[in-house]
């Protein structure tokens, strides 16, 4: 009886909270027929949107990768001063608003900012154009490969590391030959997270930005423009796509997350 | 780094009477006010309904509990813009269910539940998921009832848990901005979150005041990441004793 009513309690709550909303737009984007979804997503500054996501997320996914790889072999297998404070800063862009993280580039940045007087002297666009977009997309999602790949090399230890050291390996030849392979799948689910992320900025991205119509807008940045411009049908396409990738990004997590607790 | 110290020092540009009438003004102290209070309840939510969840997860058997699993994750890979705008569908002006609470508050705690739904369940399943039954059996079979074994054996070990997602909940709460700029109307002293405060002075062209408030953040942000790690440590020790 008890454990009855705790799971009706409980699906209840993911249902009024997650699953009730989302299914909501789906129902009201298709309600007239595919047609008019597919007219708003091929609006040219909708086009122009999703293309500037995807080279945001292009350029920011791979650096992060090999950052999130670096940092985490940093903090598990060598001790250096201010691995401690490293430690702890990874974590910030986890616990920090995206507001805030775009207003501290944009004073950096900008115009009276340490590095704005040196932009404008090189005649360099950096906010409210492609490059600040990309530093705040990069920013917001720099955790997520090290959080996966940190434990990871933890528990996998660095015997056969030494092991391969021993026999001859050069430091790349370990890294590519043993320790790449075995952390893979905690790279693999780092890497889908941090793509997560990177898509669906909002925050950071709409500060920096300007938000500039068919110029420095985004996806997400354009959801918010067609949602108050009172067009609700693009508003809703737009997210439908978004959804639709968070939906995929969910099925290779379930797919990818029992693998990795095997390896 | 940089950034987060271009971000104190310009803050600091008036000086230290500049910054403090820039953090006590009415508007913005109105918008701390709001969203510690609305992070707070947030996080009260989560406590209970997340360990209630992680719960059914690990101990329940059902059709779809797979499904509902996986569900779990959504917040972290759906757009927060996207979440907002989801939200006002089902509780807006066009609700289909008669429910429109658009540009109240209780539009800010609906979309922070959203968000930081996952936290809670997360860092409780895998502690449940561990623990060891043969203590609740053994509590039980000494004449424990229910209730008690839940206090004094169950809790104990899953508080760790509970209390370091709570932790991550609250912080996203503070700093969340996607989701409320559609589904709040972002009205002054009403609605307005200090993020999206933030937002208007950066658009008002007011950089001060908007690092004044983003430092006042910042700070709440570095003591919850703070008293994270020290529930890890005390936990740790804790084991080891």
């Amino acid at each position: 009886m008890r454990r009855l009513a705790l799971r009706l309690v409980a699906i209840g709550y993911l249902l009024a909270i997650l699953v009730g909303p989302l299914a909501i737009v789906f129902w009201r984007t298709f309600e007239d027929g595919f047609g008019s979804a597919w007219e708003a997503l091929s609006d040219p500054d909708t086009v122009h949107a999703f293309e500037l996501t995807l080279i945001i997320t292009a350029i920011a996914v791979p650096v992060n990768t090999v950052f999130g790889i670096v940092c985490g072999l940093a903090i598990v297998r060598r001790s250096f001063p201010g691995k401690g404070l490293l430690n702890a800063f990874i974590d910030l862009p986890l616990a920090l608003s995206p507001v805030v993280v775009g207003l501290a580039l944009y004073l950096l940045y900008g115009r009276d900012g340490w590095f704005g007087g040196w932009l404008d002297r090189h005649d360099i666009q950096f906010l409210f154009a492609l490059p600040s977009m990309i530093v705040a997309t990069i920013f917001v999602s720099l955790p997520f490969v090290a959080r996966e790949v940190i434990p990871t090399l933890r528990e996998i230890g660095d015997e056969q590391e030494q092991a391969a050291h021993t026999l001859g390996a050069s430091g790349w030849q370990t890294f590519w030959r043993i320790t790449l392979p075995s952390i893979r799948w905690a790279v693999v689910y780092g890497v889908i997270l941090t793509t997560a992320r990177c898509l669906g900025e909002y925050g950071a991205v709409a500060v920096v930005s300007g938000r500039l119509q068919g110029q420095t807008e985004t996806a997400t940045l354009r959801v918010q423009e067609a949602y108050e411009s009172f067009d609700v049908a693009g508003a809703y396409a737009i997210s439908i796509v978004l959804a639709l990738i968070a939906v995929t990004v969910l099925v290779l997590m379930t797919v990818i997350r029992p693998r990795e607790e095997r390896a | 780094m940089l950034p987060i110290a271009a971000l104190v020092a310009a803050s600091g540009e008036d000086g230290w009477s500049g910054f403090w009438d820039a953090v006590s003004s009415p508007q913005a102290v109105a918008a701390l006010k709001l969203t510690l209070g609305a992070s707070l309840v947030v996080a009260v939510v989560n406590a209970v309904l997340g360990t209630i969840t992680a719960w059914v997860l690990v101990r329940d058997e059902f059709r779809g509990k797979a499904m509902m699993n996986a569900v779990i994750d959504l917040p972290f890979a759906l757009p927060t813009i996207v979440a907002g705008l989801t939200l006002l569908a089902l509780y807006g002006p066009r609700s289909p269910i008669g429910i429109d609470v658009a540009y109240t508050r209780a539009a800010i705690v609906l979309a922070l539940m959203f968000v930081t739904l996952p936290f809670v369940v997360r860092t409780v399943q895998p502690v449940l998921q561990e623990l060891d039954r043969e203590m609740e059996q053994a509590a039980k079979s000494l004449g424990a009832s229910e209730a008690k074994t839940f206090g004094r054996v169950i809790l104990p070990n899953i508080l760790p848990g509970i209390l370091s997602g709570v932790a991550l909940a609250f912080a996203k709460a503070v700093g969340e901005f996607g989701s409320l700029v559609i589904i709040t109307g972002n009205l002054p002293y009403k609605t307005e979150v200090s993020s999206v405060y933030i937002f208007g002075r950066i658009e008002s062209g007011d950089g001060t005041a908007a690092a004044a408030a983003a430092v006042v953040l910042l700070v709440i942000s570095f003591g919850v990441l703070l008293s994270i790690g020290v529930i890890r440590h005390v936990t740790v020790r804790h084991d080891r004793a």
